[in-house]
């Protein structure tokens, strides 16, 4: 692609080796920890489902059971194989042992560690293969029913009602929604464990859980069939339980999901050691499942201010381009996220908002781009919201975004009703319609406004990355580099949860999926 | 022929000529658009008591949902003269104001702390507010002379955040609840109060809650000194707790 921009190239290279170096650093530590929802995603893997009596899911008995023997640091896939080789049980049947009472895993007899690998192995291989299934029926289905052109349109539901989601799901669809993303239920990211089976209540939001997620698969195939377009759906990996549910949306077929440590380290208060463990693997599931990945830098400016902190924001695409290469996804899913939050009076705010869009794209030409709409600065002034949102979709059909968070005029008032939805998406396709190849018919005056701001917000993150380099992501956050929002590395949620892996630690899945399958 | 006068005894609302009465509104029926839905929604508007309802606008929003616009004129009227609403009664300082009031008038730093809690994610508030950078142009209380702010972020529990308070020997306390769908907050805003009462530290301290759905009556209602709602900014905050401290002389 040409760029529109004249930005730097060579600076450009610059800040990927720097965010490459950053992203190398932690891995190191990454692979040395594992955590107690990494493990529960491989019980999860190995098909361990359901509740015991307490309403505990038995993915939190298995590992709990292994937590207090003290073999965490081996990981489940060697103690639950361990179980399979001495008893000859499947691992459905030895968490409902544990759960029962029956079996301490870690106090039986140790079995010969190539028996125990190839046990695991044989259950593993078979999820894999599902999970390479889901992934070519999404492709078939795409190719065949059809695919909505981009940027795609996202709404959200958030009823709290599963049933009642997958019924405003269905209209929005009708209406023209590509993507359907189920918000959670506000305080779920903070559970150590995923709730289980369909729900009918929740606060601003549905909880995210497995049987739910079929539910909404279900209604959006039929609804997409219909229509004669593919439905993605989309819900949320970051909190506590990244992996585990990536490893669910992997099972349900979900498409699109919401993944990124840094916005659980900043805005959920989510320990980070914790997390960036929990983020590499949710990663490599979702990479291998076909899903796209949404980031969270858009939040950043929820927070911080959007003219000064745009370097930050690049910054952090940067990060977790590299990070997303780590754990084996593609650029086509790497659904990297910025926003449109500056201050509706800013003289000239129009030019600055697209001068950031097109940069990320000329700077990540595959990503599809995540797109967020203003929020910030939405007041309860519908008829205003409902102008602000146009000239974000103004910006993103010209900057060519991948998929386009639609903008409520009701921002600020409640999650949305019907109209909202409806009349956003009318508001989208206008536009897009109306201006569908401004962006090709338009270049920016040299050294003009719009070129002078996005080198400067190109500098400013290049240097912000080169200093990242030389602290390290953990100190960078410890001092409030992004977001404006300081973090501790042993402060935060969920540090009790990670734990050094043992020689003889084993995780089939890391390496079936990041070598493509079975 | 002079221009009428208002009636601020009989309030009605102003299309393009006094008392015309005009009022816009929207809405969706659960049925699909047809000639029967646009009546469904006449008849609606009539019933809700408006004269002379106009569909303006019919919009199919696939199977089974129709959107409409309507016009119409309102027949009641308020009286404007008889309303009282309670209000934080507290004049505006500026930053610099309500910096030089602390130096006058309580001759010590103060400590105020801030918290999204319950359930509530949704920083968004308390940040405005307290944050260094504030919001829209207005500085958080971080950033003013003789205020220790500290804000301890979202989903804080009622316990953790009165544990802090009597940490840090705290002089007042601002709650911020966004979510409140099914009037989650309410029992959430309650227990605070409980527990700051059974600690005995409900009088010594000011305690304010702020966002988008609620108002000083409804603040007032649930024990707290104060309720600020959309549209207040960090100076609003301060000047009303810095004012209530020399008050209730919390000095």
């Amino acid at each position: 692609m040409e760029s529109k921009l004249n930005l730097d190239q060579n600076m450009i290279q610059e800040a990927r080796h720097a965010a490459k170096t950053i992203a190398d650093d932690v891995q190191f530590f990454i692979d040395e920890h594992t955590t107690v929802t990494v493990e529960r995603t491989v019980a999860r893997l190995l098909g361990i489902d359901g509740v015991d009596e307490l309403d505990t899911p038995l993915p939190n008995v298995v590992v709990d059971n292994i937590k207090q023997g003290g073999g965490l640091g081996k990981g489940a896939s060697f103690w639950i194989g361990n179980a399979m080789v001495g008893l000859q049980k499947s691992p459905q049947e030895i968490a409902e042992a544990v759960a029962g009472g029956e079996l301490d895993l870690t106090k039986i007899a140790i079995n010969d560690e190539k028996d125990i690998q190839q046990a695991v192995d044989q259950v593993a291989v078979k999820t894999v293969e599902k999970i390479a299934e889901n992934r070519e029926r999404r492709d078939h289905d795409m190719k065949y029913i059809g695919d909505g052109e981009k940027p795609y349109l996202y709404v959200i539901v958030a009823t709290g009602n599963i049933y009642e989601d997958a019924m405003q799901a269905k209209s929005a669809v009708r209406q023209g929604a590509d993507i359907i993303a189920v918000i959670r239920s506000t305080a779920q990211s903070l559970l150590d464990y995923v709730p289980y089976g369909a729900t009918t209540e929740g606060f601003g939001g549905t909880y995210a859980t497995q049987e739910n997620f079929r539910i909404m698969r279900e209604a959006l195939d039929k609804a997409g069939e219909e229509v004669g377009r593919y439905i993605h759906l989309c819900n949320y990996c970051s909190g506590l339980c990244m992996p585990e549910i990536a490893a669910m949306g992997a099972l349900e077929r979900l498409d699109v999901m919401l993944n990124d440590a840094l916005y659980g380290i900043l805005f959920r208060d989510i320990n980070m050691q914790r997390t960036l463990v929990d983020q590499y693997f949710s990663r490599i599931i979702n990479g291998f499942a076909g899903i796209m990945i949404n980031t969270g830098e858009d939040n950043y400016l929820t927070t911080a201010d959007a003219v000064e902190e745009a370097h930050t924001v690049l910054a952090s695409q940067f990060i977790n381009e590299q990070f997303a290469k780590k754990a084996g996804l593609p650029e086509e899913q790497m659904g990297l996220g910025h926003a449109f939050e500056m201050r509706p009076d800013l003289k000239n705010g129009f030019l600055l908002e697209l001068a950031q869009a097109q940069m990320a794209r000329e700077i990540f030409p595959k990503a599809p781009l995540k797109y967020m709409p203003p929020t910030k600065f939405k007041t309860g002034d519908i008829f205003k919201g409902q102008i602000q949102d146009a000239m974000f979709n103004m910006i993103s059909i010209w900057t060519n975004q991948g998929v386009q968070l639609l903008g409520m005029m009701t921002e600020a008032i409640h999650t949305p009703h019907i109209q909202d939805r409806a009349l956003a998406i009318e508001n989208a396709k206008y536009i897009f319609n109306n201006c569908k190849d401004l962006g090709s018919e338009v270049t920016f005056k040299e050294d003009g406004i719009i070129q002078s701001r996005a080198q400067g917000v190109l500098s400013n993150a290049h240097d912000l990355l080169i200093e990242i380099q030389r602290n390290g992501i953990f100190k960078t956050i410890e001092e409030g580099k992004f977001g404006g929002v300081k973090r501790m590395r042993t402060g935060g949620k969920g540090l009790d949860g990670v734990t050094k892996k043992d020689s003889g630690y084993y995780n089939p899945f890391v390496d079936l999926m990041l070598q493509g399958g079975a | 022929m002079g221009l009428e006068k208002v009636d601020l005894t009989k309030v009605k609302p102003y299309g393009d000529t006094l008392n015309d009465g005009m009022v816009q509104m929207s809405f969706t029926l659960p049925v699909s658009a047809s000639e029967e839905a646009k009546e469904a929604a006449r008849r609606l508007a009539l019933k809700m008591g408006l004269e002379d309802p106009s569909v303006v606008s019919m919009k199919n929003m696939g199977p089974g949902f129709s959107f409409f616009i309507v016009y119409g004129r309102c027949g009641e009227s308020i009286d404007y003269t008889g309303i009282e609403v309670p209000k934080v009664d507290v004049e505006t300082m500026s930053k610099k104001e309500v910096e030089a009031f602390i130096e006058e008038k309580i001759k010590r730093d103060i400590t105020i702390i801030g918290a999204c809690t319950g359930s509530d994610a949704h920083t968004v508030g308390i940040d405005a507010i307290m944050n260094m950078k504030g919001y829209d142009g207005h500085y958080g209380l971080e950033r003013y002379n003789g205020i220790e702010a500290v804000n301890m972020g979202s989903q804080v529990p009622n316990e953790e955040l009165v544990a802090k308070a009597i940490e840090l020997k705290a002089d007042g306390i601002l709650v911020s609840q966004v979510v409140t769908q099914k009037d989650v907050h309410i029992p959430n805003l309650t227990e605070l109060i409980e527990l700051l009462e059974a600690e005995g530290l409900r009088e010594k301290m000011v305690v304010v809650c702020g966002g988008p759905r609620i108002n000083h009556e409804l603040a007032k209602e649930l024990g707290y000194d104060a309720g600020f709602g959309t549209g207040s900014y960090a100076e609003d905050v301060a000047s009303f707790v810095v004012d209530e401290i020399v008050k209730r002389k919390l000095i």
